[in-house]
Order: structure tokens, then C-alpha cells, then sequence
């Protein structure tokens, strides 16, 4: 749906790597050039009508997001670079803090390295042990293994809501509640779920939630950290600088601002802000009910043709949502890539960021189809049709 | 040196490799290739006796271009002499850059003279030489 919104779909391709990045509608690209072209000045800073405009406009978004993902304030909405960036921060500038010696975190084995290394670090820093929910027979989390896996040292969850490998959809609402009943907080990862499930931090009761603007056809280098008003509250800035201070004397006193300008240092990624904010106001324009509703029907066509060739191996067939796993028998998953490139398809290959899945797998690499609002059953049927003949392989990549 | 048959001498070495296989004993040095920025993982394994390299083997995940240009590399250098060894890699890497090489010491591996023209696929035409080029220099240099 939506096809033509997208400039880059005037070309012949066929883009199913959305899991990594979404193409931009021309919506969004328009807005990042209008801040540059008709109002670019920074923010916060200065007296005059179009710096005030930037102002109104950055804060607006601020705003949007709230009621996008459902928040009760927008002081609970941090500008962040993205997902990493989101990650890290709280990572380091919350339970940097709260966690001490032998408390534990629980994560999976198919979280993205972003929802790891923070935590690996962390535990290096201060003794504290990172373990792992069992993922079940479908490699998914289910809330029998979360409440096995909780210890009286349990501390905190760190999950996506949707994982980049497997794209299985988390029972996280139920995870929450019965975390919260343990005096556990839970950290929301959101990088896969924001453009395809409806975010209501609010009726999840997620404690911090964070994701980025490129996976939900915004702009790249850009994103949004919610967190409950309270958290944010005691978390520290890992970061300091103009902006983020309400004044600092020479022997060292330093009084930050309140909650989230204090996350904010230095100039902002204002036109990223921007794009992010017509972004979302691009997918509630769509719906994303609509929008899981087709993917999922899409998802699901595609595996049915693929079950219908008898030399791909499926690693997540049952699974509900937007991403299909697979390899195909005896083929590199990188030259399985490189063959549909010639064929103006573009797909993942590789490890997909999730170092540590491969042992759970046993199979370290794979290909993986993505799929975006764009995406067509003609797109699909050129893809299987490239599988089925895939035995050309040698003679269109070598 | 036409398409058909640098797709055959690939694939043969793809299909085929010279050497796959793990050897632990103590007179073989290992080395690790890895490949960050797309996936291919290689363990290679050099016997080297007097100067000589005496056996080269491999074993790993990756594609077609890193396999079979790992096989090539092994059968290339096995029996030749470390300063041999490192003017064919040198001459190999001449040759992936675009630059003048001598393409008589390089054998089978001449089949890889245009795979600069898909960029991507330079670092896995070149990934194991590559280490194994360090590995000898440095056991040249006496570190």
C-alpha cells in the first residue's frame, strides 16, 4: 500500500530489508528539506520568529510521540539518537546507579548486540550477572521461562518487543505485570515493533521504552527514549554540555535542568526530530492496525509459497509479525543475498547483530525477509519465483 | 582466461576445496579470519617446516568467493618458501587493487583479475590471504 509516497520505489527494485532500515516517504524527506530551506535555526536559543518556529516545531513532535506510543506526559519523551543511543543511556544512566554487586539482569539470546554489550559492560563495571530467558521449541519467550528464569536478584528485563532474527512478538504486557509484581522494571525494546504494533506504553506499564525514527520510515541518526516520569527523574545524563545545565559556577557546582531537557546536550538532531515527527503522523494516517493486519497477511502468503519449494529450510515459520528466516539448502546465506541483488531484491544476510543466536540456532547465518507497508504479493511472487530458480545461481553471481 | 572457465575453476574449489579440513596438532599455527562487516569466518591452519610451508588447510563459514579463494590460496602456497609465499600474496593483492602484478606466480588465482568490479566481494576474495600475509610476515620478522 502507499507505494507512491516512496521516491525510491521509482526504480526497479524490490526492498524487503526493513527490519534494518525503512525507505522515507516523500512526506518525510520534505519536512527534513523545509527545516533546512525555509526555517533552519536551532532551537531554544534565540529571540527572533524563526528560531521560536523551530522551537514550536521540535516540542510539537515531542507531543506527537506522547500520544503516539500513549505516554502521560511529554517529559517522558527523550530526543535520542536512536535505539543505541536510548539503550545506553539508560543503561548507564539509570542502573549504572540503582543495580549493585550480584543483582542480575534478564535478557535473551536473540536480542540485538544493542540490548547486550550496554549490559555486559555494566556487569564488567559493578558484578552484576546478565542472564538469559530460555527461548522456547519456536525460539520465542514465553512467560512460563520469564517467571523460571526470575531470581529474588532479579532486577530488571530488557526485551524488544519484537526481536530482528525471529520477529516474534513478545507477551510483554503479561511479562511487565508480573515483573512489577516481583519489584522488577522492565526496559522495552522497541527498534522492530514501532512501525508495525501499536505502542501503548501507558496500558503496558513498559518502564522505559526506546526505539528509532529510520525503522519507522523516518529519518536515520534519530529516535526517542520514553521513560515513567519518576525514572527519568533519578537517571543521570550520560552526556553534558550546553543546553542540559541551568547553571554551573567555577569550583564545580553544576544545577541541571529538569526532566528531559537535561538529556538534551547540545544542538539536537532538529531536522531528524522533524522528520521523526512526520513520520509518525504518516503511519496514524494509515493506521497501524492496517498496517500490522497487511504485513501479517503478506508474511503469511509468503510462507506458504516458500513451503511450496523444497530446498529452503523456514527457522520461523509459526511465528506472527513481518519477518521471514530462512536459508536455502547447501547455498550461503551472503550468496543467496548477492543473487537476488541481481534480480533487484534486497535482502539480509548474516547474523543480523545477534552474535549469540547462532547457538541457539545452530546455524549462525541466515537470510532474512522484512517486510514494509509497501511490500506487494507481486513483490513476493518475484522472490519465490527468484528462489525457484535459484540453480542459476553460479552462472549470475561468479 | 573467459567467464566459463573462471566460473568452473571456482566453483570446483567451492565445491571441491583443497585442504577443508581442522588439524590441532602443535606443528600447525592457527589463524582466525573473520570477515566484521558481512559474516564469513575462517579458521586456517599453516605447517611450516625449515621456511618451507609444507601444508595449508581451512575450515569454516562463508561464501563462495571466500571458500574458494581460501582452497586457491592453499594450494597456491603450499611448497613454496615464506618470501615466496609473501610475493604471491603481494602480487595477489596487486591484482584485487587494479594495479600492475605479476600474473605468472599466481596460478589459478588470476580468476578473481575483475572482482574489484563488485566491490563487496573484495574482502572476501582477499580475507584469508590477507591473514595468512601477516601471519608469515611476522614470523619473517622474527616476532
Amino acid at each position: 500500500m502507499n507505494r507512491e509516497d516512496f521516491p525510491m520505489l521509482n526504480q526497479d527494485l524490490i526492498y524487503l530489508d526493513n527490519g534494518a532500515t525503512t525507505l522515507k516517504p516523500k512526506c518525510v524527506i520534505d519536512s527534513v528539506v523545509s527545516y533546512y530551506s525555509n526555517y533552519c535555526a536551532n532551537a531554544h536559543r534565540g529571540d527572533y520568529s524563526i528560531s521560536q518556529k523551530v522551537d514550536s516545531m521540535y516540542e510539537n513532535v515531542r507531543e506527537k510521540i506522547k500520544n503516539f506510543i500513549h505516554a502521560n506526559d511529554s517529559s517522558e519523551i527523550v530526543f535520542t539518537s536512536g535505539t543505541t543511543d536510548g539503550l545506553n543511556r539508560i543503561v548507564f544512566g539509570y542502573f549504572r546507579k540503582k543495580l549493585v554487586e550480584g543483582d542480575e539482569v534478564l535478557i535473551t539470546e536473540s536480542e540485538h548486540a544493542s540490548n547486550v554489550l550496554p549490559w555486559f559492560s555494566l556487569a564488567k563495571e559493578k558484578g552484576i550477572f546478565v542472564k538469559y530467558i530460555p527461548l522456547d521449541s519456536h525460539h520465542e519467550v514465553t512467560i512460563f521461562n520469564v517467571k523460571k528464569s526470575i531470581t529474588s536478584r532479579t532486577k530488571v528485563i530488557s526485551l524488544a518487543y519484537i526481536t530482528n532474527v525471529i520477529g516474534d512478538i513478545r507477551p510483554m504486557r503479561e511479562i511487565i505485570d508480573y515483573a512489577h509484581q516481583k519489584g522488577i522494571l522492565v526496559v522495552g525494546d522497541g527498534a522492530q515493533s514501532i512501525s508495525h504494533l501499536k505502542m501503548n506504553v501507558s496500558l503496558d506499564d513498559v518502564d522505559f521504552f526506546v526505539t528509532s525514527a529510520h525503522k519507522m520510515y523516518g529519518p536515520t541518526g534519530v529516535g526517542f527514549l520514553y521513560g515513567k516520569f519518576d525514572l527519568l527523574n533519578e537517571m543521570d545524563p550520560v552526556i553534558y554540555g550546553g543546553g542540559m545545565n541551568a547553571m554551573y559556577l567555577k569550583d564545580g557546582y553544576v544545577e541541571l535542568r529538569e526532566v528531559p531537557t537535561k538529556f538534551e546536550a547540545g544542538t539536537q538532531n532538529i531536522a531528524g526530530v522533524i522528520g521523526m515527527g512526520e513520520a509518525i503522523s504518516y503511519l496514524e494516517n494509515i493506521g497501524m492496525n492496517k498496517i500490522m493486519k497487511y504485513e501479517h497477511e503478506l508474511r503469511n502468503y509468503f510462507v506458504s509459497k516458500l513451503k511450496e519449494l523444497d530446498n529452503i529450510i523456514i527457522y520461523n515459520e509459526d511465528t506472527v509479525g513481518s519477518i521471514v528466516t530462512f536459508n536455502v539448502r547447501d547455498i550461503f546465506s551472503q550468496d543467496v543475498a548477492i543473487y537476488l541483488d541481481k534480480h533487484h531484491i534486497c535482502i539480509r544476510s548474516g547474523n543480523h547483530c545477534s552474535k549469540i543466536l547462532n547457538q541457539v540456532f545452530d546455524i549462525s547465518n541466515t537470510c532474512r525477509v522484512s517486510l514494509g507497508i509497501y511490500n506487494t504479493y507481486e513483490e513476493i511472487d518475484a522472490l519465490v519465483e527468484a528462489l525457484k530458480n535459484i540453480e542459476n545461481i553460479w552462472t549470475e553471481i561468479l | 582466461m573467459d567467464r566459463e572457465l573462471k566460473r568452473s575453476i571456482i566453483l570446483d574449489n567451492y565445491q571441491n576445496p583443497y585442504h577443508r579440513l581442522r588439524h590441532d596438532e602443535d606443528d600447525y599455527l592457527k589463524l582466525n579470519s573473520r570477515n566484521v562487516s558481512c559474516i564469513d569466518n575462517i579458521d586456517v591452519y599453516i605447517k611450516i617446516k625449515d621456511g618451507v610451508i609444507e601444508d595449508i588447510s581451512f575450515e569454516g563459514e562463508a561464501c563462495v568467493i571466500s571458500i574458494s579463494s581460501t582452497s586457491i590460496m592453499a594450494s597456491t602456497l603450499v611448497g613454496k618458501t615464506i618470501d615466496e609465499a609473501l610475493k604471491i600474496i603481494e602480487n595477489y593483492d596487486d591484482m584485487i587493487e587494479e594495479k600492475e602484478y605479476d600474473k605468472d606466480i599466481l596460478g589459478e588465482a588470476v580468476v578473481y583479475d575483475d572482482i574489484a568490479k563488485q566491490p563487496s566481494r573484495k574482502k572476501c576474495a582477499t580475507l584469508t590471504w590477507n591473514g595468512v600475509y601477516k601471519k608469515l610476515l611476522s614470523l619473517k620478522e622474527g616476532k
